[in-house]
């Protein structure tokens, strides 16, 4: 162990070294960024990478698709003494956790990140959406459910309230939901009577984790389990379900992009974040390379043009009026947003502080009730 | 199996073997070489030499396999029983907890509070107490929360004496008089010339001072070391933290100063007497801890503290047999919470199933291609090879296509009457679909080794069976078959453990009655950063296969292996 330590810590100083070489003005050339890959990662490139490279000649950028196993590889990586990742996109969840391990740098949001336009502080343009002092967010998305427009009855009302879900006679038909406790406990309980203010209060008990999972029960057999973001459009795309919970994202490009027979059920959509972390421990050059770059990739104009390229909200309020059109499709964005008050008349807030203490608790539960 | 030629006895003529074997067997004086040694001793030489030799020649394979595999391993499984992390980062706490009875249910001593005060202070400046609450909270719900909560609130307690030592004089909120007090005299002159390169004098403590104020004494140096290494700040410019003024406040109730005439002594006197004055306010730690959260004052949290404070634990291995470690002992886990018995008996029998399966499709094939001509066998092998070239993904995801109810399979069987529209087969997110794709992938490595084997076996012995008047069957039963019984070993051993830990098939076509134990090891890994819990199960699904494979050893014999001629 000594010895791979030893060779490891060599390796790094050795790697640390030529890079302090090649920046010469303080400044490394290159970047490792982390994201998911997909329509995601391609409008970060589009709104923000580009330009930037375009900007500062000789400046390159690596994408690395591995943020769904960031926390694990970062807390690996700094383990082994040897960072690679110079800015790491991550939903909150990860990003709280990040920062309660120390993986995570803790940043000042307003010495880091551009004011808005008209001169607020960085830190009151994001608003609440800072939820972890490591953390800088850049997009809202929710997770939210799509349906066969093709699959409902005939002489029914299209879904339009969560509870459809659960309501295996009005709309028969197979549902996904993804495979884990997170979200769909909350809906179960909405659907079960709960006030939407008591959800949390009721899922602390274990009376109310053994309410939500048999209401879950009730469509047990009905449901096909997800684990990829993308596994749902598919589905529905077979139409091996008739409706499925996944990322408004997603929903977005098989609608409007792939033209597929498929709605939107906005009901009880559960907002969350996704947005940026620095490593902690990297050396000083990488760090103004990636701190000059991100302070660019988050301003008010940036954070509006991703917004061309996906339908997720931008996290700063001051983007939100300068959110324009498709950029190949042409279409008003706007109403596609997760964000848009027609889509967000009922929607759901997911309480980060909660599922970082009961997410090892119920998951084991749910797993367990999964596996009977 | 054993050639012939091997067999040292039955060689005849010299061979080193031979000649030491002579040489013992010799009564009379020893054989001597011709430079006058005895012969044993010359050949243990040169036996040895040549040991050495064929391990130098292995060498380097052997530092790979030890440096990239073993030792990575170790490191991991290690990881099963490590539980450092509570003691390192509560060691007051640990101490103080040391008589107390995590199955009393009772509240521990105010001196457990007070050790954790000071622990979690020092762990929240060093901003490592969220990580001991990740790893608190697999065992108990809510750590996690508590301890980033603590870390936050834990200043409150501190300030209280703060705010009245400053407003009785405003040195006690400055850098300087500070270090007058605490630092000596040499350091101070030390590092008030450092200018700013090269390291910082390390930080001294006046030479009596703590003996006057032991508590101060001891929080003030770690807060200097901390400024110095960590923030690479001079402790004659930052105001020490607010743990500090408690330490102070403690050491000035008890103790007693007036004999004190060194640096800044009437600052100090005046302190002291503020401290004895009747208005002074105080807080309890527990009190304190209260305010923070009303957690701390539950006996939950200490005895999970005190249960997880040696350095060393079992508790991961009791998780992961669905057990816990409780106050009073290992503990069954509630019902609803069982998952990793079954879970290991699940996957032990699928990959039986599947290595039954594999044997049966692939003992066939494996016939076929040792039997027919070689221009024909060739092109066979590529297709048994096909797959290997094709990204696992690939063939999962294609039988994602066949087996969905709207795929190829139910389509064809709806087109043909078989089955109505509305009661299509379900064949996939299942146990059904793993065993299917699983089968298929795994495939190849039962054929090959059976192949290789039947193609050694001489059809002359077949032919001499039929020849003396066997049936087919006998001849096929009691000559053929066992002798390609050491490629159905080789192939099923092969099959068998790769399918105990794979994960990603049944990941994707498994549903929730077809995933292994490796599924919940690869999400403690990646998501839930439980990596004590997974190395845990990964130690025990290692033993188990090590179990396995010496049963097998014993019943088959590991001799009947064959993975080629």
């Amino acid at each position: 162990m000594k010895l791979s330590k030893t060779l490891l810590a060599t390796s790094a100083l050795t790697v640390a070294a030529a890079g302090a070489y090649a920046a010469g003005h303080g400044m490394a050339d290159s970047m490792t960024l982390v994201s998911w890959g997909g329509a995601y990662q391609a409008s970060q490139q589009n709104a923000y990478v580009e330009p930037y490279i375009a900007m500062n000649e000789g400046v390159s950028a690596t994408w690395d698709e591995s943020s769904a196993e960031a926390v694990a590889k970062l807390r690996a990586m700094n383990e082994a003494g040897n960072i690679t990742w110079d800015l790491v996109d991550v939903v909150a969840a990860d990003a709280i956790r990040l920062c309660d391990e120390g993986l995570a740098m803790e940043i000042d949001h307003d010495e880091l990140l551009a004011p808005a336009p008209d001169g607020t502080d960085a830190s009151d343009d994001f608003g609440d959406l800072i939820v972890s002092d490591c953390y800088i967010p850049q997009i809202v998305y929710s997770t939210t459910f799509g349906y066969r427009t093709d699959m409902v009855p005939e002489g029914v009302e299209p879904p339009s309230d969560i509870c459809s879900v659960f309501d295996l006679e009005t709309y028969p038909g197979k549902r996904a939901l993804e495979k884990r406790p997170i979200n769909n406990m909350e809906w179960a309980l909405l659907c079960d009577g709960v006030a939407k203010a008591d959800v949390y209060d009721v899922l602390e008990t274990d009376e109310g984790q053994d309410q939500a999972l048999a209401k879950l029960d009730t469509i047990k057999d009905q449901v096909i389990w997800w684990n990829a973001g993308a596994d749902t459009p598919q589905l529905l795309a077979d139409g091996e379900v008739f409706m499925g919970s996944t990322y408004n994202g997603r929903l977005f490009s098989a609608i409007v992009e792939q033209g597929q027979p498929i709605g939107m059920m906005w009901d009880a959509q559960v907002f969350d974040l996704d947005g940026w972390i620095i490593p902690t421990g990297l050396p000083e050059d990488r760090l103004a390379r990636v701190k000059d770059f991100v302070r660019f990739a988050t301003d008010t104009q940036r954070l509006a043009d991703q917004a061309k390229y996906i339908s997720y909200g931008p996290a700063r309020a001051s983007s939100a009026p300068l959110v324009s059109t498709h950029a190949e499709l042409g279409i008003e964005m706007a109403p596609h947003m997760p964000t848009d008050p027609n889509n967000a008349a009922n929607t759901f807030l997911y309480n980060y502080e909660f599922w970082a203490d009961y997410r090892d608790d119920i998951d084991a539960k749910f797993q367990a009730w999964l596996a009977q | 199996m054993t050639d012939a030629a091997t067999e040292p006895d039955k060689v005849t003529g010299p061979t080193p073997d031979n000649a030491l074997r002579a040489a013992d067997k010799e009564d009379s004086g020893p054989v001597l070489a011709a430079d006058g040694t005895p012969l044993k001793r010359s050949l243990n030489r040169a036996l040895r030499a040549q040991k050495i030799r064929a391990l130098m020649l292995i060498a380097p394979l052997l530092i790979f396999v030890l440096v990239s595999f073993i030792a990575p391993i170790g490191d991991m499984l290690f990881r099963s029983v490590e539980n450092q992390i509570v003691r390192d980062t509560l060691p007051r706490t640990v101490a103080a907890l040391a008589d107390y009875d995590a199955a009393s249910g009772e509240l521990p001593r105010d001196e457990v509070f007070e050790a954790a005060y000071y622990d979690v202070f020092f762990a929240a400046e060093r901003k490592e107490h969220t990580r001991l609450g990740s790893r608190l909270n697999y065992e108990k719900t809510g750590a996690s929360s508590l301890f980033r909560k603590s870390g936050r609130g834990i200043d409150d307690i501190g300030e209280v004496y703060l705010d009245q030592f400053e407003d009785l004089d405003e040195n006690w909120d400055e850098a300087r008089p500070w270090a007058e007090l605490m630092g000596d005299p040499d350091w101070i002159a030390a590092q008030d010339a450092w200018n700013g390169n090269g390291s910082m004098p390390e930080f001294e403590l006046r030479s009596d001072i703590s003996d006057i104020l032991p508590r101060t004494a001891e929080t003030y140096e770690i807060f200097a070391r901390f400024m110095q290494t960590e923030e690479g700040d001079s402790p004659l410019e930052e105001e020490p933290w607010s743990v500090v003024h408690t330490a102070l406040y403690q050491d000035l109730a008890e103790g007693d100063v007036s004999g004190y005439t060194g640096p800044r002594a009437d600052m100090l006197q005046a302190a002291d007497a503020l401290v004895a004055s009747a208005d002074f306010q105080t807080i309890a730690f527990r009190d304190g801890f209260e305010e923070i959260d009303e957690d701390w004052v539950a006996p939950e949290i200490w005895q999970t503290i005190k249960t997880y404070s040696p350095a060393y634990t079992s508790g991961y291995f009791l998780n992961s047999i669905d057990m816990q470690k409780t106050a009073e002992g290992p503990a069954l886990r509630d019902e609803d919470e069982r998952i990793y018995g079954l879970l290991f008996q699940r996957t032990m029998f699928m990959s039986l199933v599947i290595t039954l399966s594999c044997i049966l499709l692939g003992y066939p094939i494996s016939y076929l291609l040792s039997n027919l001509p070689a221009s024909k066998a060739n092109l066979l092998m590529i297709l048994v090879l096909l797959p290997f070239w094709t990204s696992l993904l690939v063939r999962t995801s294609a039988w994602k296509v066949m087996l969905q109810q709207q795929g190829v399979i139910n389509d064809t069987l709806v087109w043909l009457g078989l089955v109505a529209d509305d009661a299509r087969l379900t064949m996939i997110n299942n146990q059904f679909g793993t065993i299917v794709a699983m089968t298929h992938i795994l495939l190849p490595f039962m054929i090959l080794p059976m192949y290789s084997v039947m193609s050694t076996i001489p059809p002359s012995y077949v032919r001499a069976a039929k020849s003396l008047g066997a049936t087919n069957w006998t001849t096929f039963w009691r000559v053929y078959f066992p002798q390609s019984v050491p490629g159905i070993g080789a192939g099923s051993i092969l099959v068998f453990i790769l399918s105990i830990g794979y994960y990603i098939t049944p990941e994707i076509v498994g549903g929730t009655s077809g995933i292994f134990i490796s599924n919940r090891i690869a999400y403690h890994i990646s998501s839930s950063l439980n990596w004590g819990l997974a190395a845990a199960l990964g130690s025990i699904l290692l033993v188990v296969v090590l179990v396995l494979y010496w049963a097998y050893d014993k019943i088959v014999g590991i001799d009947n292996v064959k993975l080629g001629g």
